[in-house]
């Protein structure tokens, strides 16, 4: 985490309508601290985020006050900020710190209280909706279970706590990158009247242009405003600009000659130059054409073919100011992917070209020492490399990284897998250590000495015919499957089936964890919602013996094994259900008859 | 996975190969057995490389008694890199499956710039700079100086590999230039002359074409190689234009400039040792007489290029009397300058064979044909007399004796062409004396009798019964293979009008109309728009791409491009080239996608593989022609029509569709990959044009893709992850087990 701390003046207010205490409110990860301006206030504030069970804060407007409630089970903290931009990185950082400790607090704390239905700000309101519509399956599920009673609103996304959380984090976060093109090549206005040509110049494309260009950022730092004013500097620069654009080179020479700050411009990048230089020397060796330079020994001047492409036969002096714009785009492009490397806001020049300066410094030290890491993962690369793909057999085990987007596709394929898991061979635990082991074998083929093998042992017909029998399903599936494992299963079934049972799936789902999450039963609360969900529970649990029963036979094996865990994952919050309904029947005797 | 051709059991370190590269094997073989070179054509991304590499050191390790040297020849040293790479793999195997008695030695050889690890010398400028930079620490002079006064600098690696003897060898194993530095610098030896003394024991030498086809580098590094070596020059549809650079000069005002400077130097040094050590301009007299020229037994630091003509067109004779003394050989080459000179002040195109150029320097300035053919020798001598360590100052006077050896040599295949100004730039006086060769088989005819096995394969060697005749050799084998797919996974198309069906071509009276341009940047703003990660453009020439480029940037295409991917592009500076190649890959890597500008006939397109994800699209704008109205260029069309009956146009077209195809032909890498081709210009859809494409692309070029039509469902088709199993009936990978069948099979039919 980056900020660890925030330090806010704000106004600590025991009710709405209080005028305050005016103070600083200092934020760290574990606790807030309020400390009045007024020494001899006792209104000092220690509390730790563990016991703050959530917030709230007012609407944003012109007029209202910025204020910030924090809730804890008794009372609550109020809060008025100066401003509503303190507001929401406070807000940011309460509910960051509030997720901290329910993480570390363990799960009792948090699930220790019902939620009351909190009020929510139209940000928090409209980012429901907008994931509701977003994904159709919790749409789904939200009408279901919300509108249809079972779960309670909060409840419902209290266990999407994080969906919420992350989401909004995550957006204030990220970073604007660089722009992909070169705003800074842009062409003069002009008025079409006199001589004048007007440029205009965004703070957006200053920065663009120091990234770019380190020879000028290196001339702002030196010459601004110590030599001229920036103002000067920047028309230089575009003088400059101007005189490549016309590609006279001789006329662009004289120029410099007399102005030396223009010729800074003009002039090839020094600075570039020596960063090239570094570079060249990391750079994969199966693309370093640098190398082939004096390979081949028809560079000798005068050797091999005059070259096809016009040279332009400049004589040396022009040398430095020889520059092109298919240099500028290859430098533009190596700039953007590096990305943005400096966090300074960019409207003030001077302070952007020293953050420029400065990381590049850091970064050059930085590679310095790490230089024999580089090299061999460079090395490493190129092995990699030389390889033909398709030829070998994949080295490590086909796995991909997980990440699941929709969580459909993940469990259809352990669907797969358990199929295949069940058609494998199953491992058997022996408790026979290798001597008994050795023994009965060396027994069995003593045996056999005396005996001899009965010939055949089993009849092949018979053998056959049980295998056929007890694999039918297996290979049937095997075969509709198809070579493909992609397909799965549930696109062999009919779609109306298909639907039914993904919905079934995801809604049981929803409701376990919801089930489970209740316990151990603290609060009468709890114990509604435990027999709410047990309520809903057993009215899908027939829903699947339909859905079973519905399907021809040919693919009922199939269907069974889909709901088989499902059924299975509701026998089992069932029992425990019943179990725990017996405990609190045996403690506490006459309220058990009631429910059950 | 092994497996036996006929008596050979081969080594393939991977699970499976291509049915292509299993005959690919069987024609190679078929050439070692015959002792006969071969000529082979097999589609880029079907694995040439290792199946060469595999064959032929499981050919070396089947047959003990009478082991062959792979001498391997690449175009560049990133190729070279690559193919040490693959040579890595397959040893590695090799050693898990045989065992020690597979050890070999691999090494990679470059010049001094590749491989020195003296930091005061490495980090010089440039090559010339770099080799003299070596010869001040360590020519033989030097370092007996060095031995009477301390202060005397001297290369601590030079010198410790000195002292090893013949104790520093490498060990066996596979070293690429970064390995060799590394040997060096551990061991405290100079890697690049350890390097050039184990390349004779090396069972697999990697270097690049000019150390066995130009002279002046053959004649020093690979003399010593024995006939019973397999040479194979890798990606060779471009043999030809490398076989003539090696034996064409030219003279230019600079070059002249620089000579009679480089005389004026070496006459005060002349006259400084007339004054102080006369007796060893005595000693040089007297061995000159005795007609040991240079090659004796000079130290090894002090060897250097060789002499620029064939070995066998050299006459073992001594250097003629007149330019023995050192001060006449000084006024020759004097007089020879300033013919020179005199000869590029003319207004007008000459043109004339090497026999009238030599009568009239004769009859003009008195040097005869003899003498001229000996400058070479007589400068290198006078230069070692002279203990001259800073060659890199002297490369122009090289450049001007490179050139009269060269004309007192040959008499035929050349002619010497005199341009006042460049053609397309009338108005800037830039005369230029060319002295070019026209025939392609001169330079590469002592390879050929040399080695009793010379392998020619690449990619594109199509039509393949005119290398032949370009070379002047007879193939033993001469094959040209298709590639087997399971799946179609190149697309070539064909666009001949732009969306407002104007026709697109860069033929010369259309290139610069602004209707193709913006068509040209339309077709690819579409194309970023919707094809994933990499891709690739080749323009026809580096002036074109500057022109289009900068127009795209007028009328905005070049923004809108941007905003879909980042754009890297080649120029003329190979530094800054590299790294926006280096760039392009990293932006391909994290996803974000770049499109790379290149030239055809670059450097780029001629070494550099945009395969994978590094190019999913490729677009050659326009046919990369020559220019056809260079001199050179008219000369040797004429040459070729007189001696090998090849047409005018047929070359051109030959030539252009060869450096098309080798553009296109970096998309592809493996038969897992995918790519889709376009061929943006209306005169492919002509038949005589595109029928000199290569067989493997031609097969997949579709009646229906002569125009654009951007196929969707066949480009999703091709993405799909590979099914290894190969969906049809036709088996596109093979097993061990298959091979085993296979060869069952055929021990049948036999």
């Amino acid at each position: 985490m980056t900020d660890a701390q925030v330090v806010k003046r704000a106004k600590y207010k025991s009710s709405v309508k209080d005028p305050g205490v005016r103070g600083i409110l200092k934020m760290t990860r574990e606790r807030f601290v309020f400390m009045p301006n007024d020494p001899s206030s006792l209104m000092k504030l220690n509390v730790e985020f563990r016991l703050i069970k959530g917030h709230k804060s007012s609407k944003e407007g012109s007029n209202r006050p910025a204020l910030l409630n924090l809730t804890q089970d008794q009372g609550n903290y109020i809060f008025e900020f100066e401003n509503f931009a303190d507001r929401e990185l406070c807000r940011d950082f309460v509910a960051k710190a509030i997720a901290f400790s329910g993480e570390v607090g363990g799960p009792t704390s948090e699930k220790a209280a019902p939620l009351k239905d909190e009020q929510l700000s139209s940000a928090e309101m409209e980012r429901r909706i907008k994931l509701l519509q977003e994904d159709s399956e919790l749409q789904k599920l939200h009408k279901q279970f919300v509108i249809g009673g079972v779960l309670s609103e909060t409840e419902f996304w209290a266990t999407r706590k994080k969906l919420l959380d992350v989401n909004a984090s995550r957006k204030t976060k990220q970073r604007v990158g660089l722009k992909s093109d070169m705003i800074f090549n842009v062409k003069p206005s002009s008025d079409g009247q006199s001589n004048r040509v007007t440029f205009n110049l965004t703070p957006e494309m200053i920065h663009q242009i120091f990234a770019e260009k380190p020879a000028v950022r290196q001339a702002y730092l030196s010459f601004v405003p110590t030599r001229m004013t920036e103002k000067d500097f920047w028309t230089k620069y575009w003088r400059a600009q101007y005189l490549h654009s016309t590609k006279n080179i001789v006329a662009a020479a004289a120029e410099a000659a007399e102005d030396d700050e223009l010729a800074v411009f003009l002039k090839q990048d020094a600075i570039l130059a020596s960063e090239t230089r570094q570079k060249i020397r990391k750079v994969d060796p199966t693309l370093d054409m640098e190398a082939d330079v004096g390979d081949d020994y028809t560079h000798i001047p005068g050797h091999g073919l005059a070259n096809e492409d016009i040279k332009d036969e400049l004589e040396a002096q022009y040398e430095p100011f020889k520059r092109s714009f298919l240099q500028d785009i290859n430098r533009h492009a190596a700039v953007v992917l590096e990305g943005r490397t400096i966090d300074v806001e960019t409207g003030d020049t001077r302070s952007v070209a020293e953050a420029l300066a400065s990381s590049k410094r850091v970064e050059l030290a930085k590679e310095a020492s790490d230089g024999n890491a580089s090299h061999q993962e460079r090395l490493d690369r190129i092995t990699r490399m030389a390889e033909i793909e398709d030829l070998q057999a994949p080295r490590d085990p086909p796995v991909a990284p997980l990440c699941i987007k929709d969580p459909r596709d993940y469990f259809d394929s352990q669907q797969v897998n358990t199929l295949n898991q069940l058609s494998g061979p199953r491992q058997m635990k022996s408790r026979l250590n290798t001597s008994e082991a050795y023994g009965s074998l060396r027994a069995y083929i003593s045996e056999l000495r005396t005996v001899g093998l009965s010939d055949p042992i089993v009849r092949p017909e018979v053998a056959f015919k049980v295998f056929n029998s007890l694999t039918q399903n297996i290979s049937s599936s095997k075969y509709q499957l198809g070579k493909n494992p992609h397909e799965s299963i549930l696109d062999t079934l009919p779609s109306v089936t298909k639907e039914e049972l993904l919905l079934h799936w995801t809604s049981i789902q929803e409701l376990l964890k919801h089930f489970w999450s209740s316990y151990p039963i603290t609060t009468s609360y709890l114990y509604t919602k435990v027999s709410r969900l047990r309520d809903a529970m057993s009215q899908i649990y027939p829903k699947l013996q339909e859905i079973k029963e519905s399907v021809q036979s040919d693919s009922r094996h199939q269907v069974s094994l889909l709901v088989q865990p499902m059924l299975q994952a509701l026998d089992a919050a069932f029992a425990h259900y019943e179990l725990d309904q017996q405990k609190r029947s045996a403690k506490g005797g006459e309220k058990s008859n009631g429910y059950a | 996975m092994k497996f036996q051709i006929e008596d050979v059991t081969v080594y393939f370190p991977y699970d499976h190969i291509y049915p292509e590269q299993y005959s690919y094997m069987i024609e190679l073989k078929r050439a070692l057995d015959a002792k006969g070179h071969c000529l082979l054509e097999m589609p880029t991304g079907t694995g040439k490389t290792i199946a060469l590499l595999s064959l032929i050191t499981s050919y070396t390790l089947s047959k003990p008694s009478n082991p062959v040297k792979l001498l391997y020849c690449t175009r560049t040293v990133h190729e070279m890199e690559k193919t040490l790479a693959e040579l890595k793999l397959l040893h590695k195997y090799q050693l898990d499956n045989i065992g020690p008695s597979a050890r070999m030695l691999a090494l990679g050889l470059s010049s001094r710039k590749n491989l020195c690890v003296n930091p005061g010398v490495v980090s010089a400028e440039n090559r010339d700079s770099v080799d003299a930079g070596c010869r001040k620490l360590t020519a033989s002079w030097v370092r007996a100086l060095a031995i009477e006064n301390p202060n005397v600098p001297t290369c601590e690696f030079f010198e410790r590999y000195e002292k090893a003897g013949s104790d520093a060898v490498l060990p066996p194993g596979v070293y690429t230039l970064q390995d060799l530095r590394m040997f060096g610098k551990e061991k405290g030896w100079c890697p690049y002359f350890l390097a050039r003394h184990m390349v004779q024991f090396a069972n697999v030498v990697v270097y690049s074409y000019q150390y066995l086809l130009d002279p002046k580098v053959a004649g020093i590094i690979s003399k010593e190689m024995q006939r019973e070596s397999v040479v194979v020059f890798d990606e060779a549809h471009n043999i030809d234009n490398v076989c003539i650079e090696a034996l064409s000069v030219s003279v230019r005002r600079q070059t002249i400039e620089g000579a009679t400077r480089n005389i004026n130097k070496m006459a005060q040094e002349i006259n400084r040792f007339k004054a102080t050590d006369a007796g060893r301009l005595r000693a040089e007299y007297n061995r000159l007489v005795e007609g040991l020229a240079q090659r004796g037994n000079l130290p090894v630091g002090d060897t250097w290029l060789a002499n620029p003509a064939l070995p066998d067109d050299i006459l073992k004779e001594a250097v003629p009397g007149n330019i023995r003394r050192a001060e006449h050989f000084l006024s020759v080459l004097r007089r020879l300058v300033q013919y020179l000179k005199g000869r590029l002040e003319t207004e007008n195109v000459e043109k004339e064979g090497p026999l009238t150029f030599v009568n009239a320097v004769n009859s003009h300035v008195g040097i005869d044909q003899k003498m001229l053919k000996f400058c070479y020798d007589r400068l290198h001598s006078l230069m070692l007399t002279l203990e001259i360590t800073d060659t890199d100052e002297f490369l122009h006077i090289q450049t001007i004796c490179d050139f009269a050896t060269l004309v007192g040599t040959y008499t035929r295949g050349f002619s010497i062409i005199i341009e006042p100004y460049d053609e397309r730039m009338p108005h800037i006086p830039d005369p230029v004396l060319q002295l070019s060769c026209h025939d392609a088989s001169l330079a590469i005819k002592p390879v050929f009798d040399r080695f009793q096995s010379v392998v020619i394969t690449s990619g594109t060697l199509s039509p393949i019964d005119l290398y032949p005749r370009l070379l002047n050799f007879n193939p033993v084998v001469s094959r040209s293979f298709t590639m087997s797919l399971t799946r179609d996974c190149i697309c070539p198309m064909v666009l001949s009008r732009g969306s407002d069906q104007l026709p697109v071509s860069t033929k010369f009276d259309l290139r610069s109309d602004p209707g193709v341009e913006r068509n040209y940047g339309r077709l690819l703003l579409e194309m970023v728009s919707v094809v994933p990660d990499g891709v690739v453009c080749f323009f026809v020439s580096y002036s074109y791409m500057d022109a289009i480029v900068n127009s795209w940037n007028e009328t905005g295409i070049l923004k809108d491009i941007m905003q879909r991917k980042l754009v890297f592009i080649e120029t003329q500076d190979v530094v800054e080239t590299t790294l926006a190649l280096d760039n392009y890959r990293k932006a391909c890597d994290c996803g974000r996608g770049a499109v790379f500008f290149s030239v055809a006939r670059g450097k780029v397109a001629e070494g550099i593989d945009f395969d994978r994800h590094y190019g999913r699209l490729v677009i050659m704008f326009g046919v990369p022609f020559q220019y056809t109205l260079s001199r050179i260029l008219l000369a040797r069309l004429e040459y070729l029509r007189e001696t090998f009956q090849i047409k005018e146009g047929d070359f051109l077209t030959f030539d252009a569709l060869r450096q098309a195809a080798q553009c296109v032909g970096r998309v592809i890498r493996s038969k897992a990959d995918y790519g889709m081709m376009i061929f943006a210009d209306k005169r492919y859809t002509r038949h005589d044009k595109r029928s000199k494409l290569p067989g493997w692309i031609l097969s997949h070029l579709r009646d229906a893709h002569l125009n654009l039509s951007t196929d969707m469902a066949f480009l999703r088709k091709m993405a799909q992850p590979y099914d290894k199993t190969g969906g049809g009936g036709k088996k596109t990978l093979l097993s061990q087990d298959d091979l085993e069948k296979m060869n069952g099979v055929e021990g049948m039919m036999f």
